[in-house]
């Protein structure tokens, strides 16, 4: 697990090579590198010590799969100190240790290389360096946000602790995070002996007496209104809803002010705080365990090899067409990018294009390489390019009659064993597949825009639709890099049905009165990105105006305050969405939007409003019960397709775990009661199922 | 009540520009003080054995502020041994928080003389410097909402629907009252000179007054704020605690808010039987005193139920009093108030505010006592009300009135 090795000049080289995956911190590892550091300590023939990594990576991190399990904060306390008196030891145990960068390093792995005396890294855009616990919300708690701040500064560690992201070693040189970079792999262990001959200091700048953080003086205006500044970022940016970055601000600033060893453990009862926190637990399980397992292709049904797509057709060169080509494009797919014109298809290819030259501007991609990415998309108007494709996905407009003529022209191109996708977003997949010859080869794959953003793929399974096409799908959209879930057939399917609630709820609120900056400061509150009424101007009033009347000549009847709301915006008062300039907000030009002042004359505004709580349950609780619906009709398979579908696909807030994750954040027997409460003032709509009221009274919970 | 609380005697310094172009930044905050405290005793010719204690209103309590400095300034200007001090923070309404604190002792029978006041050299210990909790501390200001005060400012104004020229006519106005008040010598009374190490005069006037000063000429003045609240975060802050608003429209700028400057004073509040063992007349007495906590996010709207609780405590109504002074921390500040409790400009801040004049955090609140009392006797009316808004939601006001 920790090779173990002595040069001719008396240095330990350390080297990491956990058996199975990547390199991480957990019980076994760590046991086995204090117990080859007590080695290297008490061997009075050995110098120095280096610490490296056997695999192409350095150490990724800690051990969630235990963190995860855990439940009490002792715990959680002895699994943090039995780290801390490993690092300790490395930094006060009177030899130098040196850290050799050779790959990307992150969480525990830096806080790991922050307690060695020294860094040296490799010099390569792969090596990249960061803290990636926020993300998953948690906070680097063996040390990080000790020895980063005590090493570089507290202004300097902020950024890299609070944001999540990732850096390079150039970046993390200029930072002084490493001491030294090297060009090649092989001057790394060298170099990190060269610094333990030529007399490296065992000691860390915090164990020296009269030790200062570097930077401002901590009792000044300047760090005052830094961390004012600090915290003001994180209030907007999580509206308070993740515990991680207040307690990262907490650990600086409460932590600069002791010595490190009560810092340490300051540092690890915030830690516990947080990492017990239902929000860490539920992104855990969300954002790391389901994500992995999808992006595995948990998804795709047993005993089909892999089949990945070497021809791709699109049909339609639109904003979602050309996204697609742009996609597969990218991780070298030939694509068949066809629109009626030649210079519709071409306008499709320019789109990435575009997108390419950004990325050359800005140093990451080259022209070589853009030249070969855009060999990749073939425009055309030609049905006849598409002979040979083993997938075509059609990307025109959601009219029925037109996505049948495109499936049979397609059908006909198509190679043997071909599978072909609908991008809806709306229309169900199963009436779509009786335009097709081959209804078992025929799939939904609804992409989300911008398609090159947006990772979620939601696939459509259509009465007919067969497994074979269902693997060919998920290889597919794990070709391109992307995150599948799988749902089953019926309107809006599952993202676009849940997606509708959110909007129409926003719509039922400002119907009953309620101040639309309050429902919209509500929603973002709640953690949505975007308020009801403006995604509704973005997405287009007009549209959602067309899927009612679509739906009603469908003969379902949706009367009631939300329509009220859209034929109002629409029939009577002429405001479309962002795109017209109007809607629920107006769109000054060089000026931020503002809501339109006259909606208040068509809405009336109550004179008692609600409470904002009050509010963001509204607009939470009805998006979670309507998933729940979709578990129970079977329109999803899982709870964690539902929590990735949501995250991924609308910006449902991560700090819940997901949509319905969402339930057990609240608790399902207070959920419940909400809903009652809620199906007697706003609606049956908010009606809990007979299941969920079962679950209730037992105590249940959705996982 | 055990005894009526009386105020004999104010001073002040006048205020210098808080900055290190300002006339009193060479001056030491314990100088400041002792100028001050010197004055008091020398007009009043005041046998100082008989002032039990000196209360000091100081916020940035750091470095040479730090360590009771109204103990030092006692030392230094050759008080009586017997006589205490003790420094508090109250924020802005630090210097009348000690002029009530030394009221109350008085009317609890517990001292008979004191001398109340504050003390603050901003061009010295910039507001901050000592860390200031309750903004420094991420917990404080992320989960309990904090903003910074302009922020707060805005807030106001936009719930208000103040708008920018309005709130810029107001600061105009303080400019104008400001300049005919100092020019007319309405300020004479109570302004001691400060002389530097050498004896020569470093400030003996109010510093910060422009009497050209136009709404015009403030209109093209950046708000302060706007980049703050809108890239800083604290916009959204305010906003989740305020969720009806759906933007905060940045008003305030430097030349609608109260300056940053340096400046001393003390008030000497007695009993009737200190007065006439020290042979001194009252100029009035102190009827009573309201302290609020008000919701922190909005946090600058605590002198409207402040005044309300004095009058109340004072068995008055808004109609009783003569004259206000409510401290121009931001224009919105006293315009609020206004609209709030149906006062007209013309009995508020009639000299000007400090917006025009600077407000040096801990020693306003004891000024603006001298200030409304020169005011009425110079006018010959008799009821006086002075407030400020206070950091973190809090308000306070005293009522006086001439003998």
């Amino acid at each position: 697990m920790i090779q173990y090795t002595i040069d001719q000049d008396g240095v330990a080289i350390l080297t990491w090579n956990l058996p199975g995956g990547a390199n991480i911190l957990n019980a076994a590892s760590v046991l086995a590198f204090s117990d080859a550091l007590e080695n290297a300590l008490s061997d009075p023939t050995i110098c120095g010590i280096i610490v490296t990594s056997a695999k192409e990576t350095f150490i990724l991190g800690g051990d969630l799969k235990a963190l995860y399990a855990l439940e009490d904060a002792d715990q959680v306390m002895v699994m943090g100190r039995a780290i801390h008196k490993v690092f300790r030891r490395m930094e006060t145990g009177g030899k130098p240790v040196v850290a050799a960068i050779n790959g990307m390093t992150l969480g525990g792995g830096m806080e790991l290389v922050l307690a060695c005396h020294h860094r040296v890294a490799l010099n390569d855009p792969v090596v990249q360096l960061g803290f990636p616990e926020v993300t998953l919300g948690l906070f680097p708690g063996a040390g990080g946000t000790q020895r980063l701040p005590r090493l570089i500064g507290l202004q300097a560690a902020m950024q890299p602790l609070l944001l999540g992201r990732n850096m390079d070693v150039a970046r993390g040189k200029a930072l002084g995070i490493i001491g030294t970079l090297v060009a090649t792999r092989e001057e790394l262990i060298p170099a990190a002996k060269d610094w333990i001959l030529k007399g490296g200091k065992a000691v860390q700048p915090w164990d020296i007496k009269g030790f200062k953080t570097p930077g401002a003086e901590l009792a000044s205006v300047d760090v005052t209104f830094l961390y004012a500044g600090a915290a003001g970022m994180v209030r907007q940016q999580g509206f308070g809803n993740y515990p991680a970055p207040n307690a990262i601000l907490s650990c600086l600033y409460e932590g600069l002010l002791m010595n490190i060893d009560e810092a340490l453990e300051l540092e690890l009862r915030y830690f516990v705080k947080v990492a017990l926190s239902t929000q860490a637990k539920h992104m855990i399980r969300t954002l790391w365990f389901s994500m992995n397992k999808a992006k595995a292709g948990i998804a795709k049904p047993h005993g089909f090899e892999a089949n990945n797509v070497r021809k791709l057709g699109v049909v339609g060169a639109g904003m979602m067409g050309a996204g697609i080509a742009y996609a597969s494009a990218k991780v070298g797919i030939t694509s068949v990018l066809k629109d009626v014109t030649i210079s519709a298809a071409e306008a499709g290819k320019d789109f990435s294009s575009k997108l390419l030259a950004e990325q050359i501007e800005k140093g990451r991609m080259t022209q070589e390489k853009a030249d070969k990415f855009m060999s990749k998309i073939i425009p055309t108007c030609d049905a006849a390019d598409l002979d040979g494709c083993d997938l075509i996905v059609e990307a025109v407009f959601e009219d029925r009659s037109l996505k049948a003529l495109v499936t049979q022209e397609a059908e006909a191109r198509m190679a043997d064993g071909a599978v072909f996708a609908s991008n809806t977003s709306t229309l169900p997949i199963t009436g779509l597949a009786s335009a097709s010859k081959m209804p078992a080869n025929f799939i939904g794959l609804h992409f989300f825009s911008p398609v090159d953003k947006m990772q979620l793929v939601e696939v459509i399974m259509g009465q007919e639709t067969s497994d074979y096409a269902l693997a060919k799908s998920i290889d597919f959209v794990l070709q391109i890099k992307k995150v599948p879930i799988v749902v089953n057939d019926s309107r809006g399917f599952f993202t676009s049905r849940i997606f509708k609630t959110y909007v129409t709820e926003g719509f039922e609120l400002l119907a009953a009165g309620v101040k639309p900056a309050l429902i919209e400061n509500a929603a973002k509150a709640a953690g949505m990105p975007v308020g009801p009424l403006a995604i509704a101007d973005e997405v287009s009033i007009e549209l959602l105006y067309k899927i009612f009347k679509q739906t009603e000549a469908d003969g379902i009847v949706q009367d009631g305050p939300a329509k009220d709301v859209i034929f109002t915006m629409i029939e009577r008062l002429d405001r479309k969405g962002k795109k017209e300039g109007k809607g629920f907000y107006d769109y000054p030009e060089g000026d931020k939007k503002r809501i339109w002042p006259g909606l208040v004359d068509y809405f009336p505004v109550a004179a008692q409003q609600p409470d904002v709580e009050l509010v963001k349950q509204r607009l939470m609780h009805l998006q979670a019960l309507e998933s729940w619906r979709c578990l129970e009709e079977g329109v999803l398979r899982s709870a964690e397709d539902a929590d990735i579908g949501s995250i991924l696909g609308w910006g449902f807030p991560p700090y819940t775990g997901g949509v319905l994750s969402y339930i057990d954040f609240v608790g399902l027997p207070k959920f419940v009661q909400d809903c009652d409460t809620f199906s007697l003032s706003a609606g049956k709509r908010y009606s809990p199922t007979e299941k969920l009221k079962n679950m209730a009274v037992n105590g249940q919970s959705v996982y | 009540m055990m005894q009526e609380a009386y105020i004999y005697d104010a001073v002040r310094t006048p205020r210098g520009r808080g900055r290190k172009d300002g006339s009193l930044h060479g001056i030491k905050s314990v100088s400041l003080l002792s100028t001050v405290l010197n004055a008091l005793r020398d007009r009043n010719h005041l046998d100082t054995s008989l002032v039990e204690d000196v209360i000091i209103g100081c916020v940035t309590q750091v470095g040479e502020q730090s360590g009771d400095v109204a103990k030092s300034a006692a030392i230094k200007s050759g008080y009586s041994d017997a006589v205490a001090g003790v420094t508090l923070n109250r924020f802005c309404g630090s210097g009348l928080e000690s002029v009530n604190q030394a009221a109350a002792y008085i009317m609890s029978g517990q001292m008979d003389l004191l001398v109340a006041g504050g003390v603050e050299s901003m061009s010295r210990n910039p507001m901050g410097s000592d860390g200031f909790g309750l903004l420094g501390d991420p917990e404080m200001t992320s989960t309990h909402r904090i903003v910074p005060q302009g922020i707060s400012a805005d807030l106001i104004a936009t719930m208000d629907g103040v708008g920018r020229r309005d709130v810029d006519l107001f600061a105009a106005e303080s400019h104008r009252r400001a300049a005919i008040a100092q020019s007319q010598g309405y300020f004479a009374r109570s302004i001691v000179p400060v002389y530097d190490v050498a004896g020569l005069i470093a400030l003996d006037r109010d510093e910060t007054i422009r009497k050209e000063t136009t709404a015009d000429g403030l209109a093209s003045l950046r708000p302060s704020f706007a980049i703050m609240g809108e890239q800083g975060g604290y916009d959204t802050v305010a906003i989740q605690r305020y969720p009806e608003v759906e933007r905060i429209d940045h008003v305030h700028h430097a030349g609608n808010s109260s300056g940053l400057v340096d400046g001393a004073s003390v008030v000497l509040i007695g009993s009737k039987s200190a007065g006439k063992k020290l042979g001194l007349n009252p100029r009035a007495r102190i009827r009573s005193f309201g302290i609020v906590g008000t919701e922190p996010t909005i946090m600058l709207v605590g002198p409207g139920p402040a005044s309300r609780k004095a009058l109340q405590k004072a068995g008055m109504q808004l109609a009783d009093i003569d004259l206000f002074e409510v401290n121009e921390a931001f224009a919105i500040v006293p315009m609020h108030f206004m609209r709030e409790l149906g006062v007209s400009h013309d009995r508020v801040n009639v000299n000007g505010g400090a917006i025009a004049l600077g407000h040096p955090l801990g020693a306003t609140g004891a000024m603006l006592i001298g200030t409304v009392l020169d005011e009425l006797e110079r006018r010959n009316l008799q009821t006086g009300l002075v407030t400020l808004c206070i950091g973190g939601g809090m308000g306070i006001a005293t009522i006086i009135e001439r003998v």
